[in-house]
């Protein structure tokens, strides 16, 4: 009755994992349930929440609307992919230091879409970071701990 | 401000780290050996009998390995022992759109999808109940029979005190008016979870996203008849609550019936959409409030006519009819108060505790009806409002002891930040500022299951690697918990933050505490910690005696402070489970930087040496705190709700632009006086008040589950709109400087109270911005602009 498992190949975090999966396997159901990497959370599996986001050759994705087959040429980075040890990302870094996480769910997508807004421009406007903010549902903050966290970054980063 | 080391300063949570980098586990995340995947079949009705269900096809399915039915479960269940109207599965009947009827576990998800597909159900629709004033109405065919009512009521509570009806025959304002509510939900970003894992001799361990992992522990036990120690229940990391996660649930009972039946470990998750089902959230309300005003005296009389909707079944809800009314009893003296509260029973996912439980929705009204009467009066709505709060030490006329009241001056000082009187009534048309405030329980002093057990026990332990353990019952829910009780703990003990570990909410290894909900853990589970602290202290002081040659101090019998509060002659038991606000902790010892130094002589060791001179006896150091709530309260019926050792209070001054052309409403800058007695953690407290602006200005003016037919419509957060980033202004903080006499440290409630004055301080401001009350939420655009017609056509 199931489709024949089809074999897939992604390289996430900078290692290569291959599975035997369903070819319609999403991304997040890869990450989740093939390799066991769980900082990518399942908040609505609609592309609504935000609380999947990864990134795929550096730009945030929703993983639980991607089809994984599709990704079998690109880089993939999971929120355990960022910061190693006690080595934190900035963002990281403030985000602890701000208060800007409560209950953690959405912690991971806040972090991943900071790192890539900021690796694309180191001093974004405000603009720039409340949508990227807003990208992600967080229930918990009222966001406005994490847009201080992400300001510090920028502003971290101008005096540089 | 006493010099303490770590209480007091910012810290962030203790897992932090885990969280920012993904490592922390969700009960979704943890990976369970050779789990078997559940799911649920839910009703498509919101009202119809069951006729038949025949799962012998989905039972013949290769890879199922259990199906449940009504038929599978003898008993209902409900968090409060006076309603216990819930089954885990549907029997017979089926009360809303979503309610589960049956489940399977299967080898995957797939089969698992399978077999429900092929459960075939036999309904009879039946006429649905679907609003509150429908459900008053006489009936055959009740959705709970079992009361024996000829209506849908669930709940009725009446309460009178003083005279009401002279008091507004005798006071130069009163008004009166009538306010609608819409439903409003949780929406955590985790949904809801389980996963039980099964032992060869049949125990169960239960990983839930629950608050209340004590009560889901009594519930599985009794629903399941299992003695209650083969239960055990884990709250691993948790996303978001709000009180959505505060109740036992039916896929808990579900998941553990089919590992009882299949042998096998069980996952189950939910949906966007099931958590929309599950719901528990804020009654839709309809109330009718009357204010009588005297601008010599205040308040002198509120009466209220409250109609919420309580959905299918029970929740707390016995509890919300109480809470509408009785929360009304500050911030503000009432000395002539009565109200009526009925919940009604409809087809529709049931309400439950939100954020602010039953205190929010009559707030606004409250809150409204009283800057109404200043504003009649000439007062300035602000400094009237200062000029009117409770005094300390005193009791309402329903008998609240009333103890610390730290908002005076947060709110003088708040005023002054806001640029207040530069502003009020001075703005130009469609900008305005308001203010508004509220008050809360810090906890509730009764148990819900009657006993005479200390309402939080904290266990402490203290081991030959210096390692002090804290193993509480509390569940963090993401507010926090497990870092105030470390914070305190490392505070007692003289040790820095890491050196404390928490354990905590796993009904086998901590005692119990009976969850996060009515704001209890802070003060409750707090003061627990503090004491079980203070006991290891002296333990690690004998031990440091012995080392130095000195003799044990001798410690004085805990006394009230001079200005303790007692109600009547009670008074909590303060030898064995009080041991002051601010402990002094008489042992003649400092505590620091790795050492222990007698004062007196100068003499000192490390703190090592005399964990391990301590231990030599015992072999481990292990101490046990308690917190007891003082006994309170009148003695009428229904006296004992509401009743907490100590209250919150809150002010929000808001200010707001109002498009006249659109009626769209957009807060500007938001001011917060929040007297939650002493700050333990800081950067805690401003992110609990920010939070709670953020679902009070979304339930103000955008969030509203809604049905039709029963069915919910709009369940998922693209059309369950709550506030982006865009829509959040900055929030400038005044936490009050006071302490509470009992409060650990002096510490009182944050997480709630805060919400409730937003939305009233919303509305307020809107009347300065253009000039038009609104008494309907949320306060959409449709409905400023109607307003504003309706006040054009005057």
């Amino acid at each position: 009755m199931n489709p024949a498992p089809h074999l897939l190949r992604l390289n996430i975090n900078g290692q290569c994992h291959t599975r035997a999966v369903a070819p319609a396997i999403t991304l997040l159901d890869f990450l989740r349930e093939e390799i066991g990497l769980t900082g990518s959370k399942r908040g609505c599996d609609l592309g609504e929440c935000g609380c999947c986001a990864v990134l795929v050759d550096g730009a945030p994705m929703l993983s639980c609307l991607l089809p994984a087959a599709d990704l079998e040429a690109s880089a993939i980075t999971t929120i355990e992919g960022i910061g190693c040890g006690s080595d934190l990302h900035p963002l990281q870094e403030a985000m602890i230091e701000h208060g800007a996480i409560q209950c953690g769910y959405c912690t991971p997508a806040m972090v991943l879409n900071g790192v890539a807004l900021f690796a694309r421009e180191p001093h974004p406007d405000e603009h720039a970071m409340q949508t990227t903010i807003a990208a992600t549902t967080c229930r918990c903050t009222g966001y406005n701990a994490i847009r201080n966290a992400y300001r510090a970054v920028a502003a971290r980063e101008e005096s540089r | 401000m006493k010099p303490y080391r770590i209480v007091g300063q910012p810290q962030a949570q203790i897992d932090a780290r885990d969280k920012v980098t993904g490592r922390a586990r969700y009960a979704d995340d943890l990976r369970l050996p050779n789990a078997l995947h559940a799911l649920i079949l839910r009703s498509p009705h919101a009202s119809a009998r069951i006729l038949g269900i025949d799962t012998t096809r989905a039972a013949a399915l290769p890879g199922v390995r259990a199906v449940l039915t009504g038929a599978d479960f003898e008993r209902t269940f409900g968090v409060l022992p006076i309603s216990k109207d819930e089954p885990a599965l549907a029997r017979e009947r089926v009360r809303y759109v979503g309610e589960p009827v049956a489940a399977v576990a299967a080898e995957n998800a797939e089969i698992a999808a399978q077999a429900l597909a092929l459960i075939a159900i036999e309904y009879e629709p039946t006429p649905p109940v679907l609003d509150a004033r429908h459900a008053l109405k006489p009936t055959d065919d009740p959705l709970h029979p079992e009361l024996k009512r000829g209506d849908n009521l669930h709940k009725q509570v009446e309460q009178r005190f003083g005279d009401p009806d002279a008091a507004f025959a005798a006071a130069p304002i009163v008004i009166e008016k009538r306010f609608r509510y819409a439903a409003v939900t949780h929406a955590f970003t985790e949904p809801h979870a389980v996963q039980v894992e099964i032992d060869g001799r049949g125990n169960l361990t239960v990983y839930s996203a629950t608050q209340v992992p004590h009560y889901v522990h009594l519930a599985l036990a009794e629903v399941l008849g299992l003695d209650e120690h083969r239960v055990r229940v884990v709250k691993p990391h948790l996303g978001g609550g709000f009180g959505g996660k505060s109740d036992p649930f039916p896929h808990e009972m579900i998941a553990a019936k089919l590992a009882l039946v299949s042998g096998r470990n069980v996952r189950l998750r939910f949906s966007r959409e099931d958590v929309f089902f599950s719901h528990h959230g804020r009654h839709p309300t309809e109330l009718t409030m009357k204010l009588g005003f005297d601008p010599a005296q205040g308040i002198t009389a509120l009466t209220g006519d409250i109609l919420i909707d309580g959905g299918a079944y029970g929740s707390f809800g016995v509890v919300t009819t109480y809470y509408n009314g009785v929360l009304l009893q500050g911030p503000y003296p009432v000395p002539n108060f009565a109200f009526r509260c009925r919940r009604l029973y409809t087809n529709k996912p049931m309400c439950g505790a939100m954020r602010g439980h039953g205190g929010v929705n009559p707030r606004f009204a409250s809150e409204v009806l009283m800057d109404m009467a200043l504003t009649e009066a000439g007062l300035d709505p602000c400094q009237a409002r200062i000029d009117l709060l409770h005094r300390e030490n005193t009791l309402t006329v329903n008998e609240f002891r009333i103890t610390s009241v730290g908002l005076k001056r947060g709110l003088e000082e708040a005023m002054r930040r806001s640029g207040w009187r530069e502003k009020y009534g001075k703005l130009p048309f469609g900008r305005g500022i308001g203010v508004a405030c509220g008050f809360f329980i810090s906890g509730s002093a009764l148990p819900i299951h009657w006993n005479e057990r200390p309402g939080s026990t904290v266990r402490m332990t203290l081991e030959f690697d210096g390692a002090i353990t804290v193993y509480s019952g509390a569940s963090d829910i993401g507010q926090g918990s497990d870092t105030v009780l470390a914070m305190m703990a490392a505070e007692v003990l003289g040790v820095e933050l890491d050196q404390v570990k928490v354990v905590a909410a796993d009904t086998r290894l901590t005692p119990v505490d009976l969850g996060s909900y009515s704001s209890r853990v802070t003060f409750m589970a707090g003061n627990a910690a503090r004491n079980a602290a203070i006991r290891m202290r002296r333990l690690l002081v004998a031990g440091a005696c012995r080392k130095l040659g000195l003799s044990e101090p001798e410690y004085p019998q805990p006394q009230p402070p001079a200005d303790f509060f007692r109600q009547g002659q009670r008074a909590p038991d303060f030898e064995a489970d009080y041991l002051g606000a601010n402990p002094d902790y008489r042992d003649g010892f400092e505590l620091s930087g790795g050492r222990i130094r007698h004062l007196a002589s100068g003499a000192d060791i490390a703190w090592l040496d005399a964990v391990h001179a301590a231990i030599e006896g015992p072999g481990i150091l292990q101490t046990v705190g308690n917190y007891r709530a003082p006994k309170l309260g009148g003695k009428f019926k229904g006296a004992g709700a509401g009743l907490s050792p100590s209250y919150s209070f809150t002010a929000f001054i808001v200010e707001v632009t109002v498009d006249p052309e659109t009626g769209h409403v957009r807060v500007d800058k938001a001011t917060c006086a929040h007297d939650c007695g002493f700050a333990l953690n800081p950067l805690a407290v401003r992110g609990q008040i920010e939070g709670c602006f953020h679902m009070g200005m979304g339930q103000a003016l955008m969030e509203e589950v809604v049905h039709e037919g029963g069915a919910v419509q709009n369940a998922g957060f693209l059309e369950y709109k709550i506030p982006s980033p865009f829509e959040e202004p900055e929030i400038d903080i005044v936490l009050s400087d006071g302490e509470d006499n009992e409060g650990p440290f002096g510490a009182k409630e944050a997480g709630e109270g805060p919400l409730a004055p937003v939305i009233p301080a919303i509305a307020n401001a809107i009347f300065d911005a253009v000039g038009v009350r609104l008494q309907e939420l949320p306060m959409r655009p449709d409905r400023v602009l109607a307003a504003l017609r309706k006040a054009g056509a005057r």
